[in-house]
């Protein structure tokens, strides 16, 4: 039979590790301590095709995450699908940016990155982005790939 | 004929005795929920079992962690290396563990080493009338016996799993980062990227306290309910076993399915 | 308070199982008496215990204790009832992950809000009582069996009970245990102004201490008496039961068919 004193300490040293377990999953494995939207505004972008993207997936401006993707629906008289996506507060971007999604890495996952323009005015919540690039799909690179240098073969026999 | 009849009152008979079971089961489950403001009023018998089911079984439930994370780097490590992209290696060992190696191994173990103590523990006292004799001597034993064990398991088990899913996280580091060279600084922050703490982290939680709620109810029923001899004790600690890891898997598909698929 | 009789039992009747225990028990216990309730084993006399003690509920048939039925009380007034009664299992029933002293001192921490010092005192006179002052911090694995029952003891008397029950006190103990145990049993119950019920098969030794005995047998009290009544009684069950004799109304065999045809030896034709 052990100590009481000595069980009271054995029980306070497992429940702080549990906990310790705990905040270290939530800050350095989770993104807990990241970026998370708490105060920010919406926007919307249209594409033709959003490729791989996925609800949760980072909207970065020069690399830096500075919003989330919130919703992505098919808008069904544009024929075109309407991301929808909420930017921190504290970002601020010009009328004239541009949205692309783009893929980290050759198979990475896909994001939304933002080039600022230079306008005077700056975007509000519900506003759209003027100029949106789609999603590359790896095939249609492929195929273009392929029948260019068919072409250039070609080209270079005559 | 004779044949027939035998096996409907085999049926007959397992069903009645089952729904008996469950009956009384509930009854127990109710009462302990009853009893459990006495047990927290005085908590030095919580903090007691505590010591029995959480800290005894902390080295069992790390070293176990550790491994998982080791076999999960190489396996991980092995597989990724094929497409190119082991820098994923931190997403994957971190998103197996916290959303169901962390759970689910926990409870299995937790089920092997604390659940058959539970069982056993209460049969035998059930079998020496210690459970009798506090009756006699007017003290509730559900409220003495059983409902201080429940709290303590439920408390427990989320605390274990987090360490377990903490040490295979850092046995994947290890074998990953440290013995094969995966970079550093990608492990951890594609892991970071991507691992979400609502969705993966609580949703981890939440699974382990409902494992660790079905597993305590099962071994403090099955050893409250066990015949008070050798066989009855040995035969309900081995049901513990059997019963609470097979409810863990069935529970971890339902909730699997509904925390996962949007 | 208007009956000299502590415990009534009339027409009890208890199945267990389907299987008939107690058919239709009266019997009354004085009070300040030691009274024992003897028969072979399996009887049922455990069970009228348990009865007693509200652990078991009768099918028909009342139990009055201090002029209450306590098989028509509820769960709380069961539990006030039976903070007066002590009760001394069979093998002890010690706690096993509590010490001696621990033990002796469950039920005043349990149902009394004394300080540790009072509780210190308290147990450690109730362990001189039966002897064991000197063993109060030792682990109840580390006792003999007769040691054992006697911390039962102290434990049971812990809150100075108007009932002591015995659940086969001298079952397995050496001759001396049993005359220490004995001795016990009729000392506390006078000191404590208690009244005393011992289920026992311990013919000689219940004889030289107890006020009052019945005889249970298939589920009936089938003889009563002071022990000197049951000595002289020319009652043929009696007579068997305390001479211990093999053969007599209880029959040596279980019911069984004649042996020649179980071995199928008998003649044929």
């Amino acid at each position: 039979m052990i100590e009481r004193t000595k069980m009271d300490l054995w029980v306070g040293v497992f429940v702080a590790a549990g906990f310790a377990g705990l905040l270290f999953l939530s800050m350095k494995v989770g993104n807990m301590s990241g970026f998370s939207v708490t105060n920010g505004y919406t926007l919307h972008a249209y594409f033709d095709n959003v490729g791989g993207l996925k609800v949760r997936a980072p909207v970065k401006s020069a690399g830096v995450v500075v919003g989330r993707v919130s919703e992505i629906k098919f808008d069904n008289e544009r024929y075109e699908a309407d991301v929808v996506m909420k930017i921190d507060g504290r970002f601020k971007f010009p009328k004239d940016t541009s949205a692309s999604i783009l893929t980290s890495g050759l198979l990475g996952e896909q994001y939304i990155g933002l080039d600022a323009g230079g306008d005077d005015q700056m975007l509000k919540n519900g506003d759209k982005f003027q100029i949106t690039q789609s999603a590359v799909v790896l095939e249609k690179l492929i195929s273009q790939f392929m029948y260019n240098k068919a072409s250039e073969s070609d080209s270079n026999k005559k | 004929m004779n044949a027939l009849t035998g096996v409907l009152r085999y049926l007959g008979n397992y069903a009645i005795s089952s729904v008996w079971r469950l009956g009384y089961g509930a009854r127990l489950f109710l009462l302990t929920l009853l009893y459990s403001g006495e047990s927290f009023k005085r908590f030095q018998l919580v903090l007691k079992e505590l010591y029995s089911i959480g800290v005894l079984s902390l080295v069992i439930i790390m070293v176990s962690g550790l491994f998982v994370g080791f076999v999960l780097g190489l396996q991980g490590y092995n597989t990724l290396e094929k497409y190119g992209s082991e820098q994923a290696l931190g997403i994957l060992v971190a998103l197996s563990l916290v959303r169901e190696l962390g759970p689910v191994v926990t409870a299995l173990l937790f089920a092997g080493r604390a659940g058959t103590a539970i069982t056993a523990e209460i049969g035998l006292m059930k079998a020496t009338e210690q459970l009798s004799a506090m009756e006699m001597m007017a003290v509730e034993p559900v409220a003495r016996v059983v409902a201080p064990r429940f709290w303590a398991g439920v408390i427990s088990m989320p605390l274990l799993a987090a360490l377990f899913s903490t040490m295979g996280v850092f046995g994947g580091y290890i074998v990953g980062v440290v013995l094969i060279g995966v970079d550093e600084g990608s492990f951890w922050s594609q892991m970071q990227s991507s691992v979400d703490f609502h969705e993966d982290i609580l949703n981890g939680v939440i699974k382990s306290f409902v494992f660790a709620v079905a597993v305590t109810a099962i071994a403090l029923l099955e050893g409250y309910d066990s015949k008070p001899t050798a066989e009855g004790v040995s035969r309900a600690t081995t049901r513990t076993v059997v019963t609470s890891s097979l409810m863990v898997l069935f529970l971890d598909f339902i909730l699997t399915s509904l925390m996962f698929t949007s | 308070m208007s009956s000299d009789n502590l415990v009534e039992i009339k027409d009890l009747h208890f199945t267990y199982d389907r299987r008939p225990i107690l058919t239709g028990i009266n019997l009354s216990i004085p009070r300040g008496k030691v009274v024992a309730i003897m028969g072979g084993s399996g009887s049922g006399k455990t069970t009228l215990l348990r009865l007693i003690g509200g652990q078991l509920k009768p099918n028909s048939g009342t139990v009055k204790v201090d002029g209450e039925v306590v098989n028509e009380m509820s769960h709380k007034e069961l539990y006030a009832l039976r903070r007066r009664m002590g009760m001394l299992f069979q093998f002890g029933a010690l706690y096993t992950d509590l010490s001696v002293y621990d033990n002796v001192a469950f039920p005043l921490r349990e149902h009394t809000n004394l300080t540790e010092s009072m509780i210190h005192d308290l147990v450690l006179l109730k362990l001189n009582a039966v002897g064991l002052r000197g063993a109060h911090k030792l682990m109840p694995a580390d006792l003999s069996g007769g040691m054992a029952r006697r911390v039962a003891l102290a434990r049971a008397i812990a809150l100075d009970p108007m009932l002591i029950m015995y659940d086969e006190p001298f079952t397995g103990l050496d001759p001396i245990s049993l005359g220490v145990t004995g001795n016990l049993i009729r000392r506390l119950n006078d000191a404590l102004g208690a009244t005393s019920i011992m289920v026992t098969h311990d013919v000689q030794e219940s004889l030289q201490i107890v006020d009052y005995i019945y005889f249970v047998s298939n589920g009936q009290i089938v003889a009563q008496g002071t022990p000197d009544e049951i000595r002289n009684t020319e009652l043929p069950f009696v007579h068997q039961f305390i001479y211990g004799e093999i053969d007599g109304p209880v029959p040596f065999h279980y019911p069984a068919d004649p042996i020649a045809r179980d071995l199928q030896v008998e003649a044929r034709g």
